[in-house]
């Protein structure tokens, strides 16, 4: 089991509905998000790129936080999906230095908080927030190592990047392009 | 022509522009953990050479220094936890891979081995005191633990050396394990901390020293020190040169950017090459105050500090 993300970014419009889904499903502090949107520009009118993704912890193979962390609070569990325990954490800020994507923020209770796939709704067989919304339907949810799933069909037929490689993290948030 | 924008969540206060997590007290404890590493360094390797009857300042006075900067960059770093209560976790664990981890134990030794050390030479240090109240002479269990203390400070002092080198080096490593963060991720950082911390180290046992000897001793250490410090500062801008896009754009806030006129004007320039060559002229036979080089590179020292750790957090990954 290895749970992975394919987002569309040509089927992506930028709505920010995932966002709102998940401050909302993860009760998310007022102030901070755990994904986000990003626009990314290129070239100079008339010749423009434009590109928007949906952006989140990557869930790395290799995650330099989990790597970081001094007590072992952040921690990859089945389905390869990092995750923090809350109480085993200090606050020390180490994961968020080692986190190339800025995916982590200090949660005003003190402890590291990100995103989580939505591991608690993973559990009831339903898929994280953010898919489970998308207008567009351009979010994937699915397991990399079964070669049938619909991300697996997915990253077999289309074109896809993943964020930053060159960092050495090995994530597993797919962009389509 | 690229640019970037978030349109959503991530344009808020509390998270954009940029993660910066760790302020002042991380830079301050860099400074100190790196001080007492060095006073604690030379105090030992005076001891073992045998020597500390001649380097009193090395052995003794200074020393002092080491106990209370541990203990002021432990409480600045408990500061900066955000989930401080939680903070007894870090030893409720080992983890090799984290070197914040080791760093913790690293601590957990040097710690109280710097108060023990101070306390060998409690005597020596306050012998105004010696006899002066009387309810003093209640506390001679305090005695016994002294004397038990300077039969065994040799053995403390090859216990100190390789903790020492280990504590100092780590303040640098403890930068340098984050890939995310390019100007911190070279592997010239450690050395460069240690030297850094053993050149303040040396700066302060002379602001400490009496007699003349040990003063030129120490300025001769610090002028070696330096030095390398120099060649180290060197290697790490060439490496930069030498690196990827991301190291490319991390080197430009030194050279040419943003912090140019902190790394260059008051690190490199004020906090070593001035220092170098008042402490080159005096070792010569100029007459100079000694305290001045002394603490332009203890200055300096600290100035290092803040620049790497701010600089370090503007610095990420493009993509």
């Amino acid at each position: 089991m290895r749970y992975a993300m394919v987002i569309d970014t040509l089927k992506c419009v930028g709505c920010s509905d995932c966002v709102v889904a998940c401050q909302t499903e993860n009760n998310v502090p007022i102030g901070y998000c755990r994904d986000w949107i990003t626009e990314v520009v290129n070239g100079a009118y008339p010749n423009v790129e434009l590109e928007l993704k949906s952006e989140r912890c990557n869930h790395c193979d290799t995650a330099p936080c989990v790597r970081c962390c001094p007590t072992g609070a952040s921690h990859i569990v089945d389905g390869g999906i990092v995750l923090v325990t809350g109480n085993d954490c200090i606050g020390c800020g180490a994961c968020i230095e080692s986190c190339p994507y800025d995916a982590r923020f200090q949660h005003p209770d003190g402890y590291v908080d990100k995103c989580t796939f939505c591991h608690h709704r993973l559990k009831d067989g339903q898929l994280p927030a953010c898919v489970s919304v998308c207008p567009t339907k351009c979010m994937y949810f699915g397991d990399l190592d079964n070669p049938n799933s619909e991300v697996s069909q997915l990253l077999k037929n289309r074109k896809h990047k993943t964020l930053a490689p060159e960092a050495g993290t090995n994530p597993h948030v797919f962009y389509l392009i | 022509m690229q640019e970037e924008l978030f349109i959503s969540g991530r344009n808020i206060p509390n998270i954009d522009p940029y993660l910066q997590v760790w302020h002042w007290p991380i830079s301050v404890y860099l400074f100190v953990g790196g001080l007492a590493a060095g006073l604690l360094f030379f105090a030992a390797i005076v001891t073992v050479m045998g020597k500390a009857d001649v380097y009193k300042a090395a052995v003794k006075n200074a020393v002092i220094i080491a106990p209370i900067a541990l203990t002021l960059g432990l409480m600045a770093l408990l500061y900066d936890l955000t989930h401080k209560i939680w903070f007894w976790k870090l030893y409720t664990t080992v983890r090799i891979e984290s070197p914040m981890s080791w760093g913790a134990w690293v601590l957990m030794f040097v710690t109280p081995l710097s108060f023990l050390w101070v306390f060998s030479y409690y005597s020596d240090i306050f012998e105004k005191f010696e006899g002066k109240y009387k309810f003093l002479e209640k506390f001679k269990f305090l005695d016994t633990f002294e004397k038990f203390l300077i039969k065994n400070r040799l053995y403390m002092a090859y216990a100190l050396i390789p903790l020492t080198i280990v504590l100092g080096i780590y303040t640098g490593i403890l930068l340098s394990a984050f890939n995310a963060r390019p100007l911190w991720n070279n592997a010239i950082l450690g050395p460069l901390f240690l030297t850094s911390g053993l050149s303040t180290a040396a700066a302060t046992i002379i602001l400490f020293a009496k007699s003349k000897k040990e003063k030129h001793f120490f300025s001769k250490i610090d002028i070696y020190l330096i030095i390398i410090e120099l060649g180290l500062i060197t290697h790490m801008i060439m490496g930069f040169y030498a690196g990827s896009q991301v190291q490319l754009e991390a080197v430009q806030l030194l050279v040419g950017g943003d912090f140019t006129l902190m790394f260059f004007g008051f690190v490199v320039i004020l906090g070593l090459i001035i220092p170098l060559i008042m402490e080159i002229a005096e070792y010569i036979g100029y007459k100079i105050p000694a305290a001045i080089p002394a603490l332009l590179v203890i200055m300096g020292g600290l100035i290092f500090r803040f620049v790497m750790v701010e600089a370090g957090q503007l610095t990420r990954y493009l993509y």
